[in-house]
């Protein structure tokens, strides 16, 4: 048990420090001492994020307000996501009418929306959430979309041979079948809405700050290694969701699905 | 002579402009066991999908005197997330069978079928053999007077298959419901059936019948017997000239 999981974390922790070499030798190395302000060392970088009072309580503060953020259109994301390929699965013509749509989520210029979104609902947590949504929730749709539609025609058959109906088809066969994908999904997603909370955050500029707002603020003031703990703690946080739906997925049917047993 | 359960009069099956099957006639007996031997794509499993009706004939009449069907497909199809009890309930489930009741029978059947043990695994853990009679106990449930099998055994390695055949003719022996037995295997069809058709390739028309004379219940070991031998051999030619 302890070697299996010594095994599976020094290869990740070797690179760590690889990397961690590389950082110190471009600033030592590389770097004139008038210029090392654009990339100062890991521990400097440690020391100001996470060991000063004033800037840890900031970004710990921003890291609450974007996963709240995050969590909250994640969680409408999974809502809205999961109701409309469940209703683009009941007929070719609704799925055809919603695709395109969907697709349209993923593809609009998040960018350009955010400004309209914030004339309509405020440069508060609401527009925020919004924009989470509309980032997060394609491949909800679509995997689940996926899912629903994936079951075998034989097993269809069979449900037809004893008269089901549409809600027992659909409450027997295809969301249970459906499950592995929604949880891929959601995965994926989770990482998509924090960068969506991250973004839209970045771009409302006001308000109570987020890790985005942050980032841009140490930015413009060139404060790099407040910069770079705030990114550090960004990239944590995703990582951390993925390894979160990664573990709910494997709970809820990784005892049966082949696609999520370890 | 009883009244046959399942009559096939001039029944033909188009796709579109594919004709899949032709002028197909036949009828089955209660308790009979048939074999439809054929060419891959010659239109057996069409067969078997219109005596259920899943699909509907373009001409001819068919005739099922019963509504106790049951159907097993060549893949287990079992559902994952289901235990091995669970699934053998399915169907019992869909016609709405007390909890009491599919207890009763899921139990029976688990026990006919040797998986009592696998009750509570999922489907990840059986082997392709253990899945298959999951698979067929699911139908059993409901004590179904006609069996369509769809090439069950066909995704099985021989000895599974040999093993499985044995035992779907003991189950058979002792329960005699009708059975229309859809394969690729010369060997499977007469060891298991009293009467043979053999299909052509498409469009599917039956271009011989055969009679096969031995008693049940049947000896595994009459497979390595002569006229067994024979009988096989000229199942083969014919179905070699059509296909």
């Amino acid at each position: 048990m302890l070697r299996s999981y010594l095994y599976r974390l020094i290869p990740p922790i070797l690179v760590l420090l690889f990397v961690v070499g590389i950082h110190y030798y471009i600033t030592y190395g590389v770097l004139e001492p008038t210029r090392r302000f654009l990339l100062p060392p890991p521990h400097s970088i440690i020391y100001e994020g996470f060991f000063v009072p004033k800037h840890r309580d900031e970004i710990f503060r921003a890291l609450l307000l974007t996963t709240k953020v995050s969590i909250i259109g994640l969680g409408i994301a999974c809502l809205i996501g999961f109701f409309t390929a469940i209703l683009m699965s009941q007929a070719k013509w609704l799925e055809r009418s919603l695709y395109p749509w969907a697709v349209f989520t993923q593809t609009v210029p998040i960018l350009a929306l955010v400004p309209i979104i914030g004339f309509w609902f405020g440069f508060n947590i609401t527009a925020r959430i919004i924009v989470v949504v509309i980032i997060s929730i394609f491949p909800i749709i679509i995997n689940t979309l996926t899912g629903l539609l994936g079951a075998s025609r034989d097993l269809h058959d069979l449900l037809t041979l004893h008269k089901a109906s549409r809600w027992t088809r659909a409450t027997k066969l295809m969301i249970p079948y459906a499950m592995p994908d929604l949880f891929t999904g959601l995965r994926t997603s989770a990482g998509l809405a924090i960068i969506g909370s991250i973004v839209g955050d970045f771009f409302f500029g006001r308000g109570s700050p987020g890790l985005g707002m942050l980032l841009k603020v140490y930015g413009s003031r060139l404060r790099t290694e407040e910069l770079l703990s705030a990114t550090i703690v960004a990239c944590l946080l995703g990582v951390f969701v993925f390894w979160i739906f990664s573990y709910i997925g494997r709970r809820m049917v990784g005892h049966w699905s082949e696609a999520w047993s370890s | 002579m009883t009244e046959p359960i399942l009559t096939f009069a001039n029944v033909s099956k188009s796709f579109k402009e594919i004709c899949a099957l032709e002028e197909i006639n036949f009828s089955i007996n209660q308790g009979e066991f048939l074999a439809l031997i054929g060419p891959s794509g010659c239109g057996k499993s069409t067969v078997l999908r219109l005596a259920s009706g899943l699909e509907k004939q373009t001409t001819g009449e068919i005739d099922l005197l019963t509504k106790k069907v049951g159907y097993v497909f060549q893949d287990a199809n079992l559902m994952p997330w289901r235990t091995v009890r669970k699934n053998i309930g399915l169907l019992a489930e869909l016609e709405k069978f007390d909890r009491e009741k599919i207890k009763k029978k899921t139990d029976e059947v688990l026990k006919l079928v040797g998986l009592e043990e696998f009750a509570n695994h999922y489907p990840i853990a059986l082997s392709g053999g253990m899945k298959m009679r999951a698979s067929l106990a699911r139908s059993l449930v409901l004590d179904p007077e006609l069996f369509l099998f769809d090439e069950p055994f066909g995704a099985l390695d021989l000895i599974t298959r040999g093993r499985l055949n044995v035992e779907l003719m003991q189950l058979y022996t002792s329960k005699k419901f009708t059975s229309l037995f859809v394969t690729h295997s010369v060997e499977e069809a007469l060891f298991l059936s009293s009467r043979v058709f053999v299909f052509s390739g498409r469009p599917g028309k039956i271009k011989g019948e055969f009679k096969v004379p031995f008693d049940y219940p049947r000896d595994p070991k009459i497979r390595y017997s002569s006229v067994f031998a024979k009988l096989s051999g000229k199942v083969g030619k014919i179905l070699e000239d059509y296909s």
